[in-house]
């Protein structure tokens, strides 16, 4: 009998003093792939990240789909870029979330947009004669390379704030993802360098940060306005426009059509680039530096080859 | 970043306010309609905002000819436990897919003829209660089971003491096909005192499917969606047999250019209080979009009465909104 009781005893003890089993994965659900991939740089394996918006799909125009309902109901953090980029589709996904920790304000919401460089800000009146303002500024902020380490740095923060135990753990991975993102910045640099000044024309308005970071001028847009598909008036204007100023380079995304831009560039003997808005956008863009890797050598040999002959 | 803020600092409270406009015309030769040559037919006023970590509020104010009513006004309670969504206020029911939509969403210029002969005409079916939804989980679909009970004031149910009141259950299934297509089924069941006789009692039974196509990379130039829904109505009248009236319409939608959507419609229903009566009808559509806050649409539609009346009308609709960018539930 009393050896009995002293077993039950020593399991019991075992069993109250021994360590608790791991704590649960944090669930993380992001707007888009590249907030999900700095997720993952961020979060290692304590947590799991689901991107809702695939990187070759028009981040404004996503569909609130049920699906996507389920898994934001799941989640223990939602990480949205914001400044009106998910003003189409995110509201009903978060109202039928039934989930209260991802509400906008909760503890579980993380707007990525808080302390990024932000440009496009408009200023004076604004109105949707001007296409599809956003009137917060330019949100395709995460295209320059620091934005994305503040938006890294925004998330081992909420990461912290979540799961305070790890926060050793999560200040370490923010460590190697930020020293692996200054080398990469550093050779990104010096393959744009000769470059600076060069001039381009884009789809639509989204590369400002791209653009600023590497030194390019964008002089004009296909889209006559955003979110205005191309007319045959502005696409001539902008025709002669890069005739005069000897551009010779489109950047798009591969979500618009290629129709006009091909049209414009056989007509001026240049070059229509398709590069990736996001991470997920093409195959090579695997992660937030692989994005910038293929985004950076492809636009670096287009330009070389573009160089006034 | 703040935000613009007023002197007192409140404006940035204000909900989101949007005002969206339908101007219709219709021409062709129809005796059994009293759709006027052109018409400002409808003015919807929306106010939609926070109200506070628990719950938001949408209000939306219909002004027609007939004047201004609360089309819909509720609460939804976005942070119960046990994956609970309660809604409460005056709704429009979910019943199906088409009652719920509001003018500015629907596919086509008017509501098919179904919603007109059996779920509540041009009003639909709306009324004041409460709706309770929880997600039934499961690891195939999205599976949301819905209770809704209200008050009884509607073109559909009407109480005449507050026992009676009207009950409705869906159950709703989406599934993703592929990461461009997908399918979602419903069915409804709604019951409660008739607007015809309210001793006596309503039901309608409805089943819908929405087929939908948007491939991710050409998603603003291409989608289709086909929509179908069966309404199964069944009427008690005082001294005689039970009235059945079956309608459905099936439709499909194309965009075939970044503006530019076209339509078709098939549909056929029967009447509450007759059971032998049956219009019938189909259309055809064009509709350009501007900009996301604009269309302009021209739909063909021949409509077969019971009465032995052929109508052929073309309609025009002209549909605008200014105002804080609302998002569509899917």
């Amino acid at each position: 009998m009393r050896a009995c009781a002293r077993h039950v005893l020593l399991i019991a003890a075992v069993a109250v003093l021994a360590p608790g089993p791991a704590a649960a994965a944090v669930r993380i659900v992001t707007t888009t792939e590249d907030l999900g991939s700095l997720a993952r740089e961020v979060g290692g394996d304590k947590v799991t990240v689901v991107a809702l918006a695939k990187g070759y799909q028009d981040p404004h125009f996503v569909e609130p789909k049920p699906s996507f309902i389920l898994e934001v109901s799941r989640a223990d953090l939602l990480v949205v870029v914001g400044r009106q980029l998910e003003i189409g589709w995110l509201s009903p996904l978060i109202t039928s979330s039934r989930n209260a920790r991802i509400q906008v304000g909760a503890n579980g919401y993380l707007d990525a947009s808080a302390n990024v460089r932000i440009l496009e800000i408009p200023t004076g009146q604004i109105t949707r004669a001007m296409g599809d303002v956003h009137p917060q500024g330019n949100p395709h902020y995460w295209l320059d390379p620091a934005n994305g380490r503040r938006i890294a740095q925004a998330i081992k923060d909420k990461l912290t704030q979540l799961s305070p135990n790890d926060r050793a753990y999560f200040d370490q991975r923010y460590a190697d993802f930020d020293k692996r993102l200054a080398a990469a910045e550093t050779r990104w640099g010096a393959t744009m360098a000769p470059y600076m000044g060069r001039k381009l024309v884009t789809y639509h308005r989204s590369w400002p940060n791209f653009m600023e970071r590497f030194g390019l001028n964008v002089i004009g847009y296909v889209e006559p306005k955003p979110g205005i598909p191309p007319t045959t008036a502005h696409t001539v204007q902008l025709i002669d426009e890069m005739k005069a100023q000897n551009v010779k380079l489109i950047v798009m995304e591969p979500y618009f059509a290629l129709r006009t831009s091909q049209a414009i560039t056989s007509q001026i003997g240049g070059q229509v680039l398709v590069l990736a808005p996001s991470v997920g956008g093409n195959e090579e863009a695997s992660d937030y530096i692989q994005l910038f890797e293929y985004n950076v050598s492809t636009l670096a040999a287009a330009l070389k080859q573009t160089t006034t002959e | 970043m703040p935000l613009a803020t007023s002197a007192s600092g409140q404006s940035v409270f204000n909900p989101d306010t949007s005002v969206i406009t339908n101007f219709e015309s219709a021409a062709g030769r129809n005796t059994l309609s009293d759709q006027p040559s052109l018409s400002l037919s409808e003015v919807e006023v929306a106010f939609q905002s926070v109200i506070d970590p628990y719950a938001r509020a949408d209000l939306f104010l219909a002004a027609t000819p007939e004047g201004l009513e609360v089309e819909e006004g509720y609460v939804t309670f976005t942070s119960l436990p046990a994956g609970l969504l309660l809604k409460a206020g005056k709704m429009r029911e979910q019943f199906g897919k088409v009652n719920t939509m509001h003018t500015h969403i629907l596919p086509w210029a008017d509501r098919p003829i179904v919603s007109q002969n059996l779920v509540g005409g041009e009003e639909g079916l709306a009324d004041s209660g409460m709706s309770i939804s929880r997600l039934v989980p499961n690891g195939f679909m999205f599976l949301d089971a819905i209770g809704e009970v209200y008050s009884g004031d509607s073109d559909v149910f009407q109480s005449d003491r507050r026992s009676r009141l009207s009950y409705l259950g869906r159950l709703r299934g989406y599934r993703d096909l592929t990461e461009g297509t997908n399918l979602d089924l419903g069915v409804s069941y709604a019951r409660g005192p008739s607007a015809d006789f309210p001793d006596l009692t309503r039901q309608l039974t409805g089943l819908d499917a929405t087929f939908r196509y948007r491939p991710l990379r050409r998603a603003i130039y291409r989608q289709f969606v086909g929509r179908t829904e069966l309404v199964w109505s069944r009427q008690d009248v005082p001294a005689g047999a039970e009235q059945r009236a079956f309608g459905f319409y099936g439709s499909a939608d194309y965009q075939f250019a970044r503006r530019w959507f076209v339509g078709v419609r098939g549909e056929r229903s029967g009447r509450v209080l007759d059971s032998e009566l049956h219009d019938s009808g189909v259309s055809l559509s064009l509709t350009f979009r501007p900009s996301e806050f604009s269309l302009v649409r021209g739909q063909y539609r021949r409509t077969e009465y019971a009465e032995d009346e052929t109508a052929n009308e073309f309609l025009f609709q002209l549909n605008f909104s200014i105002g804080a960018h609302g998002a569509h539930p899917f």
